[in-house]
């Protein structure tokens, strides 16, 4: 907000505490971990922690310090041989979001495309990652489906011809030829 | 009070810094350092924010908007290993991580 880059402060906030933040608490509240469990190892790298922290805080101190002994002499002016800042002739007087919604679609538009795909490899993965079938669960297979054959379903048996006993005298001729037992679902 | 870049480059350093303490010091619990990952890309996002503004110039904020996505896309796919890991060994203590072969 200070920096006047508005739409960016909004943006960090909305995603920092609508997405993030929400992920974060749902997967604490999935898993309870015990809190007690977190505590013991605490003192036992501290030691190293705070080396580590103490090195990297001085490290930086000093690369702000000598940066900044170099930026009293030429102070905040732009470097001669850094190109000149892209879109601030034509988008000055446009509003920040405004100005980064132009220099997003249409200098960037190949990074914007690259960072789309990032997030649906992210979504993919997360999916995959996560995802458990129910052995219980009722589904068609359409590979099945198509794949099966007509000798699949109907068995075509040879047999001898069966005559019935010749009590009636009228039906005798009936039974007469190859019989053909159909079989559903062998 | 003028508040000068000096001023975010210090915070996003002690940012960076805190993070960092965060990894080292907390070994027993992979949530905490997926965290302190997501402060580090946030104090650098900060310094992106405040050279872009002292400059005068809009890539840096473009720059915030990649950062983000991949900080996003990143903390997904590490929070769904974690639930994965949750499901097979049934704690997130980073001790428990020893063995190589499933």
């Amino acid at each position: 907000m200070l920096l006047d880059a508005e739409f960016l402060s909004i943006t960090l906030v909305l995603v920092y505490v609508g997405a993030v933040m929400v992920l974060f608490l749902f997967v604490v509240m999935m898993l309870d971990v015990s809190v007690d469990a977190i505590r013991v190892g605490f003192w036992k790298h501290f030691p190293l922690a705070a080396t580590l922290g103490a090195v990297v805080s001085l490290e930086l101190a000093g690369v702000l310090m000598g940066g900044f002994r170099i930026g009293v002499a030429r102070p905040m002016a732009l470097p001669e041989g850094l190109p000149t800042p892209q879109g601030i002739e034509s988008l000055g007087n446009l509003s920040n979001t405004k100005a980064l919604g132009i220099l997003l679609y249409s200098n960037y538009l190949f990074p914007v495309e690259i960072a789309a795909v990032i997030l649906l490899v992210a979504i993919v993965a997360a999916i995959a990652l996560t995802l458990r079938s129910r052995k219980d669960s009722k589904y068609q297979d359409p590979g099945e489906q198509i794949k099966v054959k007509a000798s699949d379903r109907l068995k075509i048996v040879k047999m001898a011809a069966v005559i019935d006993e010749p009590s009636l005298p009228v039906q005798a001729g009936v039974a007469e030829g190859g019989a053909v037992a159909e079989k559903p679902k062998s | 009070m003028n508040v000068t870049l000096a001023h975010y480059l210090t915070l996003g350093s002690m940012l960076f810094a805190l993070s960092i303490v965060g990894i080292f010091l907390n070994r027993k619990n992979l949530i905490v350092i997926l965290m302190a990952i997501e402060l580090e890309l946030l104090s650098v996002n900060m310094n992106f924010v405040a050279f872009s503004h002292y400059l005068g110039d809009m890539q840096g904020q473009l720059f915030v908007f990649f950062i983000l996505t991949v900080a996003a896309a990143e903390s997904a796919i590490g929070l769904a290993i974690l639930v994965l890991l949750f499901r097979n060994r049934s704690n997130i203590s980073i001790d428990a991580l020893n063995t190589l072969k499933g």
